[in-house]
């Protein structure tokens, strides 16, 4: 019977294993057959024996005691047990092995064999797992392999040498010189392992670069040849001659083209040419393509070529094949920065993309369209990528929320929520167009946390524009009270919900107490059911609010506060004003030592449920309500300060220090003028904890 | 350059690991892991392209096998899909309509092919001819060298 078919034999009966149990019992039994003739003298069978256990080793299990076997059959005169012991070592030995050292003596004797075969097997072994110091070792015998033997042998030399060059870059200079006369090589196989170590050779040394640009011309010269010779059978791929070494030299030019007008210039016809000629029907031509473009966007082409490349890219983005779509995203990502008005012509195709039923060239979109939002174009793109977030693949919406929120706001994305809340209120035309998108996408789903807090907050906000019904971008839909109050309850409700989320739905909630008529009690009830909540700060809002029903009601229509948008501060909802800067009024108070937080510094020493909360809140027609706290020090005098004056509108901040760490805040409005004032907003804004103080500005609006 | 070419059917059974960097074994087994997962939940018509890590994964159905190649920044992906035919085009052309049960019951063959197209994480031979020629030659050497040696076969 011949070894073969033993091995064959063997994995045959791996096979016919019917559970994992029997499986690893047979390999056990193998393994163990194995072992025993590892230990026995040369029987011949050894690098069948060798062939079995790496079989064994694919199959997940362990294979280290073959180490050592491997060493032996490399040094074997056999072919057959070379050949074995080779493919051994580069699957079971790495650097990190002693075992793989004692091989370096074989792999030296054996780059010196007389058939090339045996060569070839010690070159792809020392490409694949020489260590940095076997490296050291052969590579003289590497270079001269490089500069003296037949063109089978040369390709995988200058292969090794690029191998030795990534282990130790020192090594470099001594393959230039070689690598620089491969070029004139007619052989494919040697030319693209010379541009491979050429490259890998000017990437890591920069005089090395200057030197090789001298060999622009040659390599216009082989791209030349290749691009315009007729048909070769031995290199044609879909009509492309050879596009393994075109892609190559290509990015070999990339590298000495860049950042250099003369080499740029050297090179700018033969790319034009290629970006002309190349036949893009089949992938072969379209990967000649695309390096081609990339390389164009990397040098110092020429303006009508740039335009040319992309170009390409826009054709590519009409392409039937979804992979050369997505290429093209993926390039005109890179360049959306620097040549942004030839990447918008292309805009309408991109955001088509959107639709794509591929996830990732959907994905790729998105990226591409968030990219592409700009001033003038916010309120179109906006649209269709609300749209596409409401679609959109469950795995994307994280990614397409922040996007959009990001897009919008241009911030680090533990800004987002704030910062999207920011660019709503200032886009005042789109608040209805926004309510009504954001209401739909919470309705839908609740678990996006960013999202629902930003829905939250517009239908706070706007809740009267959702009601209204028409909006003059999409088409009107009749939402209710109940439905709105149905959509903040199934937030408040839902486990999905984080503790802020449901901050944000509650004060919503309360928000609307202010913009609906009929359901006002729905809403009391809502309330005063999270008095008793367990979570603490949603109780302590929950307590507030009833508060304001009871006390302040005529109050509630006047006040209407931004979210505290730090969800790691203690207390949520002020209704206190912000300051201009925390620190300056400190100082205004005799000094303090750090910076307080923000939740003392506003109005309130740690509220506890029901009968101080009351008392915290701010009495804006006046006075000071004197909070409940165990020491009521004197009241330091504190200065009055007139923080807005026009129109005949006075507002008054006035301090107070309860404590070391507690501040107190009035505000105090006033109308001089001889009209009524209606619609009177306070807008507080609180700043984070933990952060150096940021200037926390009040906002005023008069609708 | 090239990091990892895997090859592994559709129940996610490794049929062929090729590893271009040094990689600790565990890193191995979470790899293979991670690229069969992956790959094995793409849909149908998918684009053959992923991003892992700070890779490229470009990746190929051929019948009941899956060919998976891990690529660098700077590598080319339409170019690795062209990697990829020509590596199936060689194993086809070396063992005549190949299958799967040819590279399981001939793995080291499927590897000294590999070897003959690949090296270090680029590509050796441009040339099909010339990689079958080395292939045919390599075959014929060992045989020849076991006559000569003439020991019994085991």
């Amino acid at each position: 019977m011949s070894p073969s078919v033993r091995l064959q034999e063997m994995i045959r009966v791996i096979r016919s294993a019917r559970t994992q149990g029997e499986e690893r019992g047979v390999i056990q039994r193998e393994c163990a057959a194995i072992r025993a003739q590892f230990r026995q003298a040369d029987n011949g069978g050894r690098s069948h024996n060798l062939a079995k256990l790496l079989y064994v080793h694919m199959l997940g299990y362990p294979a280290h005691f073959g180490q050592m076997e491997c060493v032996r059959l490399i040094a074997s005169p056999r072919y057959s047990e070379k050949r074995v012991g080779y493919l051994g070592a580069m699957m079971l030995l790495d650097e990190k092995q002693d075992a793989s050292l004692l091989i370096t003596n074989s792999i030296k004797n054996d780059l010196s064999h007389s058939s090339q075969y045996v060569q070839s097997l010690a070159l792809c072994t020392l490409a694949c797992m020489g260590s940095a110091e076997m490296c050291r070792d052969l590579a003289p015998e590497i270079d001269r392999l490089l500069r003296a033997s037949n063109s089978y042998i040369k390709k995988k030399a200058a292969l090794c040498a690029v191998h030795i060059v990534r282990k130790v870059p020192e090594l470099g200079e001594l393959f230039t010189p070689a690598a620089r006369s491969l070029l004139s090589e007619k052989n494919h196989g040697v030319l693209h392992g010379a541009v491979v170590l050429i490259t890998e050779l000017c990437e890591r040394n920069p005089e090395t670069l200057e030197q090789f640009r001298k060999t622009v011309p040659d390599l216009v010269q082989i791209m030349k040849g290749l691009v315009t010779t007729g048909y070769s059978p031995e290199h044609n791929v879909a009509g492309i001659s050879d596009p393994f070494l075109q892609v190559r030299i290509l990015r070999l030019l990339r590298i000495l083209g860049r950042n250099n007008d003369a080499a740029s210039d050297a090179m700018n016809d033969l790319l034009a040419q290629v970006a002309t000629n190349t036949d893009s029907s089949k992938t072969a031509g379209s990967a000649v393509l695309y390096e081609t473009v990339l390389t164009v966007m990397d040098i110092k082409s020429e303006s009508g070529l740039r335009v040319l490349a992309v170009n390409i890219l826009g054709r590519f983005l009409l392409n039937n094949d979804r992979n050369i779509r997505y290429i093209s995203m993926t390039s005109l990502q890179k360049i959306v920065v620097t040549d942004h008005n030839a990447v918008q012509r292309h805009r309408g195709t991109i955001v088509d993309c959107l639709k794509d039923p591929d996830a990732s060239v959907k994905r790729r979109a998105l990226e591409l369209s968030l990219a592409l939002v700009s001033a003038v174009n916010i309120r179109s793109m906006m649209k269709e990528l609300l749209l596409f977030l409401s679609s959109c693949p469950p795995e994307l919406k994280a990614q397409a929320a922040c996007g959009i929120f990001n897009a919008a706001g241009g911030d680090v994305r533990d800004e987002t929520v704030p910062n999207l809340i920011q660019l709503i209120t200032t886009a005042s035309d789109l608040h209805c167009y926004t309510v009504h998108k954001l209401y739909r996408a919470l309705i839908t789903d609740i678990s996006q946390q960013s999202l629902v807090q930003v829905a939250c907050w517009c239908i706070g906000e706007y809740g009267d524009l959702l009601l209204r019904g028409e909006c003059d971008e999409i088409e009107p839909v009749q939402v209710s009270e109940d439905d709105v109050l149905d959509a903040l309850e199934t937030v408040l409700q839902s486990h999905m919900s984080s503790p802020a989320t449901r901050g944000f739905a509650l004060t919503a909630t309360m928000k609307l107490s202010t913009r609906i008529t009929d359901n006002v009690d729905r809403i009391r009830s809502i309330v005063s059911i999270y008095g008793s909540c367990i979570d603490v700060e949603l109780q302590q809002r929950a307590v507030e609010y009833n508060a304001l029903f009871k006390k302040y009601d005529h109050m509630r229509y006047a006040t209407s506060c931004t979210e505290n948008l730090n969800k790691k501060s203690s207390f949520c909802f002020p209704f206190v004003c912000g300051l201009l800067k925390v620190c300056d009024l400190l100082d205004l108070l005799g000094g303090s030592e750090e910076p307080p937080q923000p939740g003392p510094i506003l109005g309130s020493t740690a509220p506890g449920p029901a009968s101080t909360a009351g008392g915290d809140l701010l009495d804006l027609l006046g006075g000071l309500e004197t909070p409940e706290t165990p020491e009521t020090p004197a009241l330091t005098p504190a200065p009055t300060l007139t923080v807005y004056e026009k129109n005949g509108v006075t507002l008054k901040l006035h301090c107070h220090k309860q404590s070391e760490t507690g501040l107190t805040v009035t505000l105090t409005a006033s109308n001089s003028s001889d009209w009524d004032m209606s619609s009177f907003t306070l807008q507080a804004a609180v700043p984070k904890v933990r952060l150096p103080p940021n200037p926390v500005y009040m906002l005023i609006s008069h609708k | 350059g090239m990091r990892f070419l895997l090859l592994f059917s559709r129940q996610g059974r490794l049929r062929l690991q090729k590893w271009f960097t040094p990689t600790p074994e565990r890193e191995k087994k979470k790899i293979i892991r991670d690229m069969t997962t992956m790959v094995l939940a793409r849909k149908p018509r998918s684009c053959n392209f992923l991003h892992w890590r700070d890779l490229k994964i470009v990746y190929k159905r051929y019948a009941s096998l899956y060919f998976c190649l891990a690529l660098e920044d700077q590598d080319n992906e339409l170019l690795a899909l062209e990697i990829l035919h020509r590596y199936v085009e060689l194993l086809d052309k070396y063992f005549g309509n190949v299958c799967e049960l040819d590279i399981i019951f001939n793995f080291e063959k499927a590897y000294f092919i590999l070897d003959e197209f690949l090296m270090g994480g680029e590509i050796q031979e441009t040339s099909k001819q010339i990689v079958n020629r080395s292939i045919e030659a390599s075959d014929m050497l060992q045989e020849t060298m076991e006559e000569y040696m003439s020991k019994p076969a085991f």
